[in-house]
């Protein structure tokens, strides 16, 4: 208990590490994510734009990434990291690598809650002279909109999952905390610490979420 | 000019699978609405009813053959210039296919939107058509608040806000209880009286034609396979498939079945005489027989009405010698149609 007293500033550090790595992932990720998940809805067949070439190309990429373990990805991706943002180190270059991963994983969510709005609802859309894009933006993601945030929550509950491993490239955050000053010094008192931060902060976003869908759905 | 003219319009979708048969959804369909019209689109499903109505707003473009709305061709404009056309035409569904996320208000806002209307306009026409379709205290309700009556008639004040001159109805009503379903057509019926809305009306069941359509075509197979005014079908369908339609409301003609039962329970010649409006009264038919003695009785059938026009079958036992029977038989049938059953 004293270690954790001592810890202190350390241990508040390393919290707002953690929001700054997820904030900004879900960011990041979660717009790219959006973006290529509305391209994968728009362009698959028989949808608004059906494009066969780009809902391929989009398709196997996605399938490319997805598969791979994140704690490899991280490794595999950081020369790309050097060249976009200046460093492969660091909480920046865990950012950059989850915000890549998490955009692929989010345009699959985003792709199958866009699948469940109704043909029927695009058709009365169509049928009004409405666009391809209106009906994007004014009919299928706000029909979607509750689905999409529980996906939203879900993903930024295993984005604080993988953050945990920032350490592995020398980068902060609850995880690095967890490990440096509790395992590793044979502190579990630290390491649970940091363990029920966590907690804490994935029931904050989990019930958010839900309030938030519920409120949409108004239900 | 018709408003809605199809000349040998066909639609053909590619295979299901690798090597199979093209399906036809629409054959060769050549057929004129005129504005003013409620016109009825009767068959079973699958019989390409749904797909013909999407031809005729283009939500589906032909393989081939001539559309024209209001004397313009779809078929050979661009995609964005239908949206134009799109926005002109209403259309209601089965399933409604109300914006579930969007209140009732925004709901029948959302076509005037698209047309580029002013936060005035939209406010004004708004609330024109939900008193119109008296809904005006559900304006901030959202659908799943609603009866599948009350969403209907948000679907038709949403189809109805740019001030269409024609209506689609895809089975507005197969999805509503009968009490509900005449409130829907009674709705449809004001649409066609008050505002002069041609409609397109789809559907598989016959009294949804008797309650409001003027004019009917029946399809099968893709083909229309006769139309003209309900009264006509109606009264004297010419195909078998028609006929088996005309039967599911109009007590006429005895099956089969219900022909032995008759015979069973009654003696005599079994004779159907058909009414048409304007042709013959029945007390001349009866006064005839009366005059030749006969004793009769009337075992099935019933009189009809479509559209203040009366029309109607009557099965009649006749007792008597056939020397009696047969000339009296012959007098009525200079006048109207007669036909024994043997």
């Amino acid at each position: 208990m004293d270690r954790l007293f001592e810890l202190q500033g350390e241990f508040w550090t390393a919290a707002v590490e953690t929001l700054y790595m997820v904030g900004l992932t879900l960011l990041i990720g979660g717009t790219a994510g959006l973006l290529l998940g509305v391209v994968l809805y728009t362009t698959r067949p028989g949808s608004l734009l059906s494009n066969g070439a780009i809902y391929n190309v989009v398709n196997v990429v996605i399938n490319f990434f997805r598969p791979i373990p994140f704690i490899i990805f991280i490794a595999a991706v950081q020369p790309l990291s050097r060249l976009v943002i200046g460093t492969g180190i660091g909480n920046n270059a865990l950012i950059f690598a989850l915000s890549l991963a998490a955009s692929f994983a989010i345009a699959r969510i985003v792709e199958q809650n866009l699948l469940t709005v109704s043909p029927g609802v695009i058709e009365a859309a169509r049928s009004m002279g409405a666009g391809p894009l209106r009906i994007l933006s004014t009919v299928v993601v706000p029909e979607a909109l509750g689905p999409l945030i529980l996906g939203y929550t879900f993903v930024l509950v295993a984005i604080v999952d993988m953050t945990a491993v920032a350490g592995l490239i020398g980068g902060g955050g609850l995880g690095t905390f967890a490990q440096v000053y509790g395992y590793r010094q044979f502190e579990p008192v630290i390491t649970w610490a940091a363990v029920l931060l966590i907690v804490v902060f994935v029931q904050g976003v989990q019930f958010l979420g839900n309030w938030l869908a519920r409120k949409v759905l108004r239900r | 000019m018709a408003l809605v003219s199809l000349t040998n319009v066909s639609k053909t979708y590619p295979p299901a699978e690798r090597g199979g048969a093209q399906v036809v959804a629409v054959d060769d369909v050549t057929l004129d609405i005129e504005a003013g019209d409620v016109f009825g689109i009767i068959g079973y499903s699958g019989a390409g009813k749904s797909t013909l109505v999407r031809l005729v707003n283009a939500l589906e473009p032909a393989t081939s053959g001539r559309i024209t709305v209001d004397g313009r061709d779809l078929t050979v404009m661009p995609e964005r210039e239908l949206r134009g056309i799109r926005l002109g035409i209403g259309m209601i569904f089965q399933q409604f296919n109300l914006f579930g996320a969007k209140t009732v208000w925004q709901n029948i806002a959302y076509p005037l939107k698209v047309a580029g209307a002013s936060k005035a306009e939209i406010a004004a026409r708004v609330a024109e058509l939900l008193d119109f379709v008296g809904l005006a205290d559900k304006a901030r309700n959202y659908p799943d608040q609603l009866s599948g009556g009350q969403k209907q008639r948000v679907g038709i004040a949403r189809a109805l806000a740019t001030s269409p001159r024609l209506l689609l109805a895809d089975e507005a009503t197969s999805a509503l209880d009968p009490e509900t379903t005449q409130e829907v057509l009674a709705l449809l019926k004001r649409v066609n009286r008050e505002f002069g809305v041609t409609i397109i009306v789809i559907t598989h069941e016959m009294d949804v034609i008797q309650s409001i359509a003027t004019k009917v075509a029946v399809m099968d197979g893709g083909r229309v396979i006769e139309h003209g005014d309900v009264f006509d079908v109606f009264s004297d369908p010419q195909n078998p498939s028609s006929r088996r339609f005309v039967s599911t409301v109009v007590k006429g003609v005895p099956s089969p079945a219900e022909l032995d039962v008759l015979r069973e329970r009654h003696e005599g010649r079994i004779v159907t005489i058909s009414f048409r409006d304007g042709d013959v009264s029945q007390a001349s038919v009866f006064l005839e027989l009366a005059a030749a003695g006969l004793e009769f009785e009337l075992v099935y059938g019933g009189i009809n009405d479509i559209q203040g026009r009366a029309f109607g079958h009557l099965t009649l036992a006749i007792r008597g010698a056939d020397a009696a029977i047969d000339p009296a038989l012959a007098r009525i049938a200079e006048r109207v149609d007669v036909t024994e059953v043997p």
